[in-house]
């Protein structure tokens, strides 16, 4: 549900031809009244907010001149909305209304269809009179309303004669726009008529489907996400991590953590699924943590993105501790996340304790191989299976909570020190190094083991079997090749997955190093 | 017997050749479904498995005669395509698995459908599942994964009396059958109808397939807020038209407004949608809704009665 802003959503109205107040988008009280002065006469000033009852809380203003307008607008910059503070606000020129009425495209569940909502009424308290509105189909593949079903309403709802076809054309063109740009919702509410004779949008709300965002570059839209804050830098990381790699589903929120003092600490949430994180996230309320942060891996993720979202996590200060946990029976081979995870930890040499309940296929590894993580950490790091519930698992990671008592910091990753001066080969967002010097047969039976065939045997040291760019999208076989042999006590392959926004940071040149160094 | 899936049912794999659709032709084969051909444009003549491959949906047909499911596996941005041949040549039930399905495509797909008296499960669907012994039992979609895990999670000690089984979320739609499966509840078919905000197949309508399934004495809701899918479950029971016991779980409670958890369908908008509306809905129609999730299994025990043994 990405949203569009009201000024937004009336450019993309005028170019289907609904008439909107002339009006200006300004970002300071200087602009506005110089706005003021273009438009001339007097004019409303209105903050650019993602909020319902704006007008109540002091969002829109109504100004007779200059003057007026920039000591108005003033004092609207200064408000914030929720986490939004008022950045730009929308000078429009005041209109004398004659007869409103609410225009809305929304998406009927039960219908499958999208359905137009017609209210000559008009107005506010909309949702109280919802019985008296008048719901017209709307085709999927075309956008289509009858027109001659709206003539029939606009004409028996006493709009004056000459308007009634504009009116009908602005009410038309709704369910047009909300199919061209791909709305969940387009509302107009109201549209008006004037006592000058016009027929006017007077406010207009937009949210996009978040899954067509792609193909609607035109939008602008930075983010698809329906977060109530302005995106955090690590959203963004996350958000550029998800359109890289459409292998599973990744999602990363931050959330408020003012009040963090007054529970037991801050939590670092890793889900997989959308029902089973509901529910592990109740536990680790229940169990008097805050969350830091909602992120869910699922649908089958590689290993390299479970990765990256557990580096996503871990940037953020002041974890007591790592809680994952799913729906408890996953359908898919759950030792990949488990490769993900642990590779995390490694890099970072984690020292707050973590849980992970990764019940489902292959569990039994899955558990084994983050309990091998133990061995290189400070922190306990404990996985649990499909027989362990989301409450149990809250109470164990409580108890190891409290035994810490640790605070994380984040940090650089550790990199291997054979990490640039030996072999290596890129890979899609990364490069493997291999240690080819310290291969020993047993390495190299590792490698093949592990590898699902990118590495063969010659002669005792390990040799690519694929091509190069065959081995660039097989980054869970590789990172398990990575864990396997630290596993084993020979650490000879580094996947080196660089996370832009975040290793940037640490003073290593991403690409270039990549460049000079690889081979 | 089971619903929508069974080992007689002719199963097309839509992206036979891509990454999910081998895996998960193999894996659907080996719990008993009866894959009878794939496709993918410009793949014709190849085989996946022993099974061959057709550039259109339309050939695939005319080559393996019946088909009576399409199990879609291609990129979220071509499933509109894919879906609409499928229904243009003829096939009536679709199960479309990708995630991030554009609103607009699934309500032309809707549309379509509707046109040509076809159905579909999904989009964003982990599947459906007929546990039972080999040679009874089959799958769509990727739900329970390797043959041996599902056979082990769904196929408890005791089958005295089953429910079926409806999940918004996927991963809960295992979790469910397997915490039953345990106690000795059999199940007859796990059906996630889909994450997403519009599905093809709703709650309700997978519950009056239930209600007609003489092999289910009651059925199993997992819920979540956002959308109206429960409280048009809630409709039925009240006028009769569901009349075997429904026990229910609703996910979501303490999400905000607006704030999204993952599924598309997750989420509350201009205030439909609410945790507790469901709740009350379902309760004033006679379902049993258990506050908590790891409730579940007793209180369907409880209502199948002592025809269950522990």
């Amino acid at each position: 549900m990405a949203r569009l802003h009201e000024h937004q959503g009336k450019a993309l109205l005028r170019e289907h031809g609904v008439s909107t107040p002339s009006g200006e988008v300004v970002a300071s009280a200087s602009q506005a009244a110089a706005a003021a002065r273009r438009i001339g006469g007097p004019v409303v000033l209105k903050a650019q907010a993602w909020i319902t009852g704006r007008a109540s809380r002091g969002g829109i203003v109504f100004a007779n001149d200059a003057d007026e307008v920039e000591s108005h607008a003033e004092q609207l910059f200064t408000l914030t909305f929720g986490n939004f503070p008022v950045t730009e606000l929308l000078v429009e020129q005041q209109i004398t209304i004659q007869q409103e009425i609410f225009v809305s495209l929304s998406i009927d569940d039960a219908a499958q269809s999208p359905v137009l909502l017609l209210d000559f009424e008009g107005g506010s308290g909309i949702e109280q009179r919802a019985e008296n509105v008048h719901r017209l189909p709307v085709t999927a593949a075309a956008g289509n309303v009858d027109r001659a079903a709206v003539e029939a309403l606009v004409a028996q709802a006493g709009i004056d004669a000459s308007l009634q076809e504009r009116v009908v054309d602005a009410i038309e063109s709704v369910p047009h726009l909300a199919r061209q740009i791909e709305a969940r919702s387009l509302e107009i509410n109201p549209l008006v008529t004037t006592t000058d004779g016009r027929v006017l949008a007077v406010d207009c709300r937009i949210t996009i489907d978040d899954y067509a965002v792609f193909r609607h570059s035109e939008l602008g839209i930075e983010i698809a996400r329906e977060l109530d804050h302005p995106p955090t830098h690590l959203e963004r990381v996350a958000y550029a991590v998800e359109q890289n790699d459409h292998r599973g589903t990744f999602y990363f929120a931050q959330l408020p953590t003012d009040e963090s003092e007054s529970t037991r600490g801050l939590v670092g949430f890793h889900g997989a699924g959308g029902g089973g994180s509901m529910m592990s996230m109740d536990a680790l309320s229940n169990a008097g943590f805050m969350l830091a942060n909602f992120c869910d891996t699922s649908g089958n993720p590689s290993a390299a993105k479970v990765y990256r979202a557990a580096r996503i996590i871990l940037a953020q200060p002041g974890l007591v501790g790592y809680f994952g946990s799913g729906s408890g029976v996953a359908s898919q081979e759950q030792f990949h996340s488990a490769y993900g995870l642990a590779k995390a930890f490694l890099e970072l040499k984690l020292d707050i304790p973590a849980v992970l309940r990764l019940g489902g296929n292959s569990e039994e590894r899955a558990i084994e191989i983050l309990a091998a993580v133990n061995e290189h950490v400070s922190a306990v790091v404990v996985g649990f299976g499909k027989d362990d519930t989301p409450k149990a698992c809250a109470a164990r990671f409580a108890e190891l909570v409290e035994a810490a008592k640790t605070a994380w910091e984040p940090r650089p990753r550790s990199l291997p020190e054979y990490v640039g001066h030996c072999d290596s080969f890129a890979i899609d967002a990364g490069r493997v190094w291999i240690n080819v010097d310290q291969c020993d047969p047993e390495a190299t039976a590792i490698l093949i083991e592990y590898g699902g065939g990118i590495f063969r045997d010659a002669g005792g040291y390990p040799e690519l079997a694929v091509t190069a760019e065959d081995a660039a999208s097989r980054d869970s076989e590789l990172i398990a090749c990575e864990i396997e042999c630290i596993r084993a006590g020979r650490p000879v392959l580094f996947v080196d997955l660089l996370l832009e926004g975040i290793d940037d940071d640490s003073g290593r040149p991403v690409g270039a190093f990549l460049e000079e160094k690889g081979g | 017997m089971a619903i929508l899936i069974d080992p007689a049912k002719r199963v097309l794999v839509q992206g036979i050749t891509g990454r999910e659709g081998r895996a998960r032709t193999r894996l659907m084969r080996e719990f008993g479904t009866q894959v009878v051909a794939g496709c993918t444009p410009g793949k014709g003549g190849q085989d996946v498995e022993g099974i061959p491959v057709h550039d259109h949906v339309g050939d695939a047909v005319e080559v393996a005669g019946q088909i009576d499911i399409s199990v879609v596996f291609v990129p979220a941005a071509l499933v509109k395509n894919a879906a609409i041949e499928a229904v243009e040549a003829g096939v009536k039930l679709l199960l479309l698995v990708p995630d991030r399905v554009p609103l607009w495509d699934a309500m032309e797909i809707a549309e379509v459908a509707r046109q040509h008296g076809a159905r579909f499960i999904g989009p964003n669907t982990l599947g459906v599942l007929s546990p039972g012994p080999e040679g009874r039992s089959a799958v769509i979609g990727m739900i329970g994964g390797r043959a041996e895990s599902a056979r082990q999670w769904f196929n408890g000690p005791v089958h005295n009396r089953t429910v079926g089984i409806i999940s918004r979320s996927g991963g809960m739609t295992s979790s469910c059958g397997y915490y039953l499966s345990r106690r000795g509840v059999g199940l007859s078919t796990l059906v996630h109808v889909g994450g997403d905000s519009v599905v093809g197949l709703p709650i309700p309508d997978v519950a009056e397939m239930f209600e007609h399934d003489d092999d289910t004495d009651a059925i199993v809701v997992f819920g979540e807020i956002g959308g109206s899918q429960e409280e048009r479950l809630a409709e039925l029971l009240a006028t009769g038209r569901v009349t075997k016991p429904v026990i229910a779980y609703i996910g979501g409670k303490a999400a905000r407004e607006g704030t999204r958890f993952s599924h598309a369908g997750a989420i509350i908008e201009g205030g439909r949608g609410r945790h507790a509306g469901k709740v009350e809905a379902l309760v004033a129609a006679g379902a049993t809704v258990v506050p908590g999730f790891g409730d579940l299994p007793d209180a369907v025990i409880s209502i199948l009665g002592d025809t269950v043994t522990v």
